[in-house]
């Protein structure tokens, strides 16, 4: 409170600003990586899971060994291993991949807290962020231009996805086996191996994103680490229109629309905060009911999503 | 999702069910698909009991211990399974929520939502209707928490038929929003300043809450939760209301050019499915909390997803599994304090128990046994 008096209400816009940019990383990794599963055709629906035990083994390796970056990829590998456990289930005759994502959640989020009970307390050597606020004397702008390269490698991660959807061999096989897996079946590809492998590449990407949450921000590992942001990746990646371009746009505005509700009530404002909490949920919502039709599916979907083929 | 395979061949065969072997054979042969979904799930319900026994046994706990323990605390005295009943009774109406609209083909996952909007309906209406009589206020609280539940449902299945949203996104969606309007509410217009650490609403009055079953510990709610669930039960199974959602559920187009009213009737199944999370957190409120806050939103509703799937949507199943569900949930202190578990053993628990059983689902039909007799006539 008393640091913003200095700067009033121009901590309003900073605030939304650092959200855009410290917050938006976990939200980037989950879309990216819920995008790569649905585009082959399976929902991961169970990525908070995925999520919470990337935070977990993150933080916990990175205790252990006093090395962040191996707590990194560590996080990664164990997000792989729920996702290999998905791909598996989901691809079974008659399950449903929706009850499985439910499932995963259950799971996931009790190993995570089970194994992560020990490293609730101690401190864990963080991941190291690029400072660009040197120049400027406000704490604010300081602590908002903190820049992790974790959110430049998403950045350009999206980038590159994008490409590879469009102009590889892989991106190919991918958009085949979750537009027409029939198709993809006839070209000669093991829709099970893409769709395998697409899940656990996402699961990785998830698991990256939990690893942020507990090595940079807010950087520390709790049962509350997550505010539900594996649970919002699917709504994100319908938001973005299965284009991992979009899904960075998504994530910057949903960063910044998660820290609209704190800036509000550190500039003041006390009725109506836990409303503005709600936004990027009301906003989606509100967007997927103005541009849905019933008459056809909308424009970037996978075919052959939730069809169950 | 699907219904277990059907037994088309017995059905057609039914009328040369004259001569007495013919029928004893045929009574021999339909026991298989029955036999087969009694077996899958205990079956999948045994190798998730081993598989978190090895969990247990690697997190250094004797596996046979915490067996004995969840055992005891679940169901091992009337103490203990009274409390199983109290946790049982929201995981069964939430999980009505999911398991109406799963036979219209919808998946709907914003039973939290529901109970929610539905345990706000009832603190409001129970805090500002005092004077009634205690019955009538009752009554008047769960109407208003059925009516915003199944509003709360009905959103999404709107959007759904006529914008084509996908229901499981703006489900999910109504969740969060739910829980902000909670959050409001709660620390704005209904906010009660003597709740200083947790900000709660006003308490409801001694006189508006739901007492216990004579003689037991248990809340009315699972009287409600059974009542609702033998409701759904026979409505879907034994109606011609309960066909017609099936048949939207199988093909809507078909339903469609057969003349169903389909927005109705899906308007409707939806409206029931919250209306029974509505209840569920009117009787969290009334019985449990005695007014709304933020432990309203503990996770019964996701709880309820799951059982409806597990228990193939049908309301029988649901009251099955969710008493066994309610038994997992109320082992949690005791594995905490006789085995040193953390209390997310439980969750790990669930989650094992689950990924199994929709694996077993998978296995319909892949066992000769069940369908011996029927290969054998071929």
């Amino acid at each position: 409170m008393a640091v913003n008096d200095s700067i009033g209400w121009l901590g309003v816009p900073l605030a939304i600003l650092a959200g855009a940019i410290r917050g938006s990383t976990p939200f980037l990794f989950v879309s990216l990586g819920e995008c790569l599963t649905e585009k082959s055709g399976k929902i991961n629906l169970g990525l908070e899971g995925t999520l919470l035990i990337g935070a977990m083994s993150a933080y916990a390796i990175s205790y252990k060994t006093g090395s962040p970056w191996v707590g990194l990829v560590v996080a990664g590998l164990s997000g792989t291993g729920l996702g290999l456990v998905h791909a598996w289930l989901s691809q079974r005759p008659r399950v449903n991949d929706i009850a499985v994502g439910i499932a995963m959640i259950m799971f996931g989020g009790g190993l995570a807290f089970f194994l992560g009970k020990p490293f609730i307390q101690p401190m864990a050597p963080a991941l190291p962020t690029w400072d660009l606020g040197n120049w400027s004397h406000v704490p604010q702008i300081h602590s908002a231009l903190k820049i992790s390269p974790l959110l430049v490698f998403g950045i350009l991660l999206a980038f590159a996805m994008h490409w590879m959807f469009l102009s590889t061999r892989w991106g190919l096989f991918i958009r085949a086996s979750g537009d027409k897996p029939d198709a993809a079946r006839a070209m000669g590809i093991s829709v099970v191996k893409v769709r395998t492998l697409s899940i656990m590449t996402g699961s990785f990407l998830a698991g990256l994103g939990g690893a942020y949450l507990s090595l940079v921000y807010p950087g520390s590992w709790s049962e509350r680490v997550s505010s539900g942001q594996g649970l919002m990746a699917v709504a994100l990646v319908i938001f973005a229109r299965w284009d991992p371009r979009y899904c960075l746009y998504a994530s910057l505005l949903f960063g910044g629309a998660q820290a609209v509700g704190p800036a509000l009530q550190a500039a003041g404002v006390q009725s109506y905060y836990h409303l503005f909490n709600a936004a990027p949920y009301v906003l989606t919502l509100g967007i997927m009911i103005f541009t849905c039709t019933p008459k056809r599916s909308l424009a970037g979907s996978p075919g052959a999503l939730g069809s169950g083929e | 999702m699907n219904s277990p395979p059907s037994t088309p061949v017995a059905v057609s065969s039914e009328p040369a069910a004259g001569a007495p072997a013919e029928a004893t054979r045929l009574e021999s042969r339909n026991w298989g698909p029955t036999l087969e979904s009694v077996c899958l799930p205990v079956g999948a319900v045994a190798v998730a009991m081993i598989l978190f026994g090895l969990f247990c046994a690697f997190a250094g706990a004797n596996p046979w211990g915490v067996f004995a323990s969840i055992k005891k605390a679940a169901f091992g005295s009337w103490y203990s399974f009274q409390n199983t009943m109290v946790r049982a009774a929201p995981i069964m109406l939430c999980a009505l929520c999911t398991a109406v609209p799963l036979r219209l083909g919808l998946i709907i996952i914003g039973n939290e939502g529901a109970l929610v909007a539905g345990g706000l309906g009832a603190v409001v209406m129970g805090t500002a209707w005092t004077t009634a009589p205690h019955t009538v206020a009752l009554a008047a609280m769960a109407v208003s928490a059925m009516i915003c539940g199944a509003l709360w449902i009905s959103a999404s299945g709107a959007i759904k038929l006529y914008r084509g949203v996908n229901e499981v996104i703006s489900s999910l969606l109504m969740n969060y929003i739910a829980i902000a309007v909670l959050n409001h509410l709660v620390d704005g217009p209904l906010h009660d300043p003597s709740s200083l650490n947790k900000p709660s609403s006003y308490p409801i009055p001694e006189a508006n809450l739901l007492g216990n079953i004579p003689n037991t510990n248990v809340h009315l709610g699972f009287i409600y939760g059974v009542v609702a669930c033998l409701i759904v039960w026979f409505r879907m199974e034994h109606t011609t209301y309960g066909f017609k959602v099936r048949m939207i559920g199988g093909n809507i187009r078909a339903a469609r050019i057969s003349g169903l009213p389909v927005g109705w009737i899906s308007m409707t199944a939806c409206a029931l499915a919250g209306a029974a999370a509505g209840l569920a957190g009117m009787v969290e409120v009334a019985a449990v909390h005695g007014r709304a806050n933020e432990s309203l939103a503990a996770g019964y509703g996701y709880s309820g997803i799951l059982v409806a799937f597990v228990a193939r949507q049908n309301g029988l199943g649901c009251l099955i599994v969710s008493i066994l569900l309610g038994g997992i949930l109320a082992s949690g202190g005791i594995l905490q304090r006789a085995h040193h578990l953390p209390d997310a053993t439980v969750l790990v628990f669930q989650g094992i128990v689950f990924l199994v059983i929709l694996y077993s689902d998978s296995l319909y039909g892949r066992f000769k046994i069940f369908q011996e007799r029927t290969h054998g006539r071929k």
